[in-house]
This record gives structure tokens, C-alpha cells and sequence, in this order.
């Protein structure tokens, strides 16, 4: 009768493949990863119920306007209208599936974005999507 | 005694290859910002396309200053645009909603009627300027 037998097989968690699959998280992590350039001015955007997702970071370009009717394209401040067709328009020959992302607060007035949405037809960039919260029921 | 074989090993330690790993991994995990930019998509006119539209296909929604709208000449309470496009839409489906604002409207009251008419179902909204 052998109560304490002590077991002579080694319990251990093999090692040598977790490199591998850490690397393979890293890259996964590394391709995903859209590094944040300008956090834009300070907005507090709309609320809505229909809302939909903007599918590819890649082709947004990002356009702020604030209350105060300061316009920002990405990282530029904007100062007059008839700069962002020009600017736009590069964008459009960049990259002719751009998505303009309107984060506009929504104590803004109407006037400015009527003429940035003309700007914005000069230049050709149709595909807009207007940045809003999600609105409950 | 001309040649001497060393039989040194020559290896790389791997032992802390999985530590290096794990750090930028959670360099990536920490910085990867899941993109979560929701908002209502549109499709803006294009500029000197002009197509005529028979008058009884174009439904206006007109919004004034103060936040009032008119639709199809009446005037309605925004949460009540959704039941009354979603009438028009079944009434005729290629009903083109044409939303126009005055330069002092508020954004906000432009985006609750916009999400009132794509809560109806409508797909064809059309930005029109106003006249100056």
C-alpha cells in the first residue's frame, strides 16, 4: 500500500510556440492600427437614431466646424471658404473613394455648412457622412 | 598545432524573444483605437447636373430659423416627419425628398429631420441651397 507516491511525470505547459502566437496578435494588432494624427477642435456633436458605420478609417478625411464657425480640415485650421476646394480636391485625386466625415456641433448655424457642402461639391467629394451620437429610444 | 576546431555553439538566446513580443504587443493593444465614428452617410448633388424632375416626385422639406418645418407645403412637427414620409414614400416610391435650410437654422434640427426622414426609409434626400 503506497499512499504517497509521488508522481514522476512532468506537468509542463510547452513554451516554445508562444513567440509565434504573440507575433502573430502583434502583427494582427499592427495592421489594424490607424495612428490618430489631430484630435480637432472641440465639438459636441448631434444625436440620431438611423446612424450608420463608417466602414474604413482609411479614406476618411475628417472636417470640423465649430460653433464659433472655425473650420478645420484634418490638421489645418481653415480661415477662408475657397481654401478647401483646392485641398479637397487633392484629396478627391488621392483618393477617389474619399469619405468626408463632418464632426459639426450642433450649435453651429446652417450658413457655414451650406458653404462648405458647396465647397465640397466644387471639388467633387459627394460622399459625406455626418458624425453623430447614437440616440436611444 | 595549425588548426584548432572550436567547438563553441554559436545560438542566438530566444528566451526573451516572447517578453520583447508581448511589449509591443501591448504597445499596439494600448494605441489601436477601435474606430467607432458612426454617423448619417449622404450623397451630395453633383455640381451642373441638373435633371428634370417631374414636380410630383420632389417632396420640400423646408426648415425656417427658428426650427419650424414645412413638408410638401404643411407644416409638421419634427417627430412626426417619419410617419407622414413613410405615407409619402408608400404613396410613390420614387419620391425625392429635397431638404432645404435657412442659413440661420440650428444643425441640429437639420440632422433630427434628416434622421426622420432616413428612419422612414427614404434613400433619395437631396441637399438644395438656398436662394440668397
Amino acid at each position: 500500500m503506497e499512499f504517497s507516491r509521488k508522481s514522476k511525470v512532468k506537468a509542463e505547459i510547452p513554451t516554445a510556440s508562444l513567440p509565434d502566437i504573440i507575433f502573430m496578435l502583434l502583427i494582427f494588432f499592427m495592421v489594424s492600427t490607424v495612428l490618430k494624427e489631430f484630435t480637432g477642435l472641440q465639438v459636441s456633436l448631434p444625436a440620431a437614431q438611423k446612424i450608420e458605420k463608417i466602414e474604413s478609417e482609411r479614406h476618411v478625411t475628417y472636417i470640423w466646424i465649430s460653433r464659433d464657425n472655425e473650420v478645420c480640415i484634418d490638421d489645418k485650421i481653415i480661415s477662408q471658404t475657397n481654401l478647401i476646394r483646392s485641398l479637397m480636391y487633392q484629396k478627391r485625386v488621392a483618393d477617389p473613394q474619399v469619405l468626408v466625415a463632418l464632426k459639426i456641433d450642433k450649435n453651429a448655424r446652417m450658413s457655414k455648412i451650406i458653404d462648405v457642402q458647396q465647397e465640397l461639391r466644387q471639388a467633387d467629394c459627394l460622399n459625406v457622412n455626418y458624425n453623430t451620437l447614437f440616440k436611444g429610444n | 598545432m595549425i588548426k584548432k576546431r572550436t567547438n563553441r555553439e554559436v545560438v542566438i538566446p530566444t528566451a526573451s524573444l516572447a517578453d520583447i513580443a508581448f511589449l509591443l504587443l501591448i504597445f499596439f493593444l494600448v494605441s489601436t483605437t477601435i474606430n467607432s465614428d458612426k454617423g448619417i452617410g449622404l450623397v451630395l448633388p453633383p455640381v451642373g447636373s441638373t435633371k428634370p424632375v417631374p414636380k410630383k416626385n420632389i417632396c420640400n422639406v423646408l426648415i425656417n430659423a427658428s426650427g419650424q418645418v414645412l413638408m410638401g407645403g404643411e407644416q409638421i412637427q419634427i417627430p412626426l416627419i417619419k410617419e407622414e414620409a413613410r405615407r409619402r414614400i408608400t404613396e410613390n416610391p420614387n419620391l425625392i425628398f429635397s431638404v432645404k435650410t435657412a442659413r440661420e437654422t440650428l444643425y441640429n434640427t437639420y440632422i433630427e429631420v434628416l434622421d426622420q426622414l432616413k428612419l422612414a426609409g427614404a434613400r433619395k434626400i437631396s441637399i438644395a441651397e438656398p436662394e440668397t
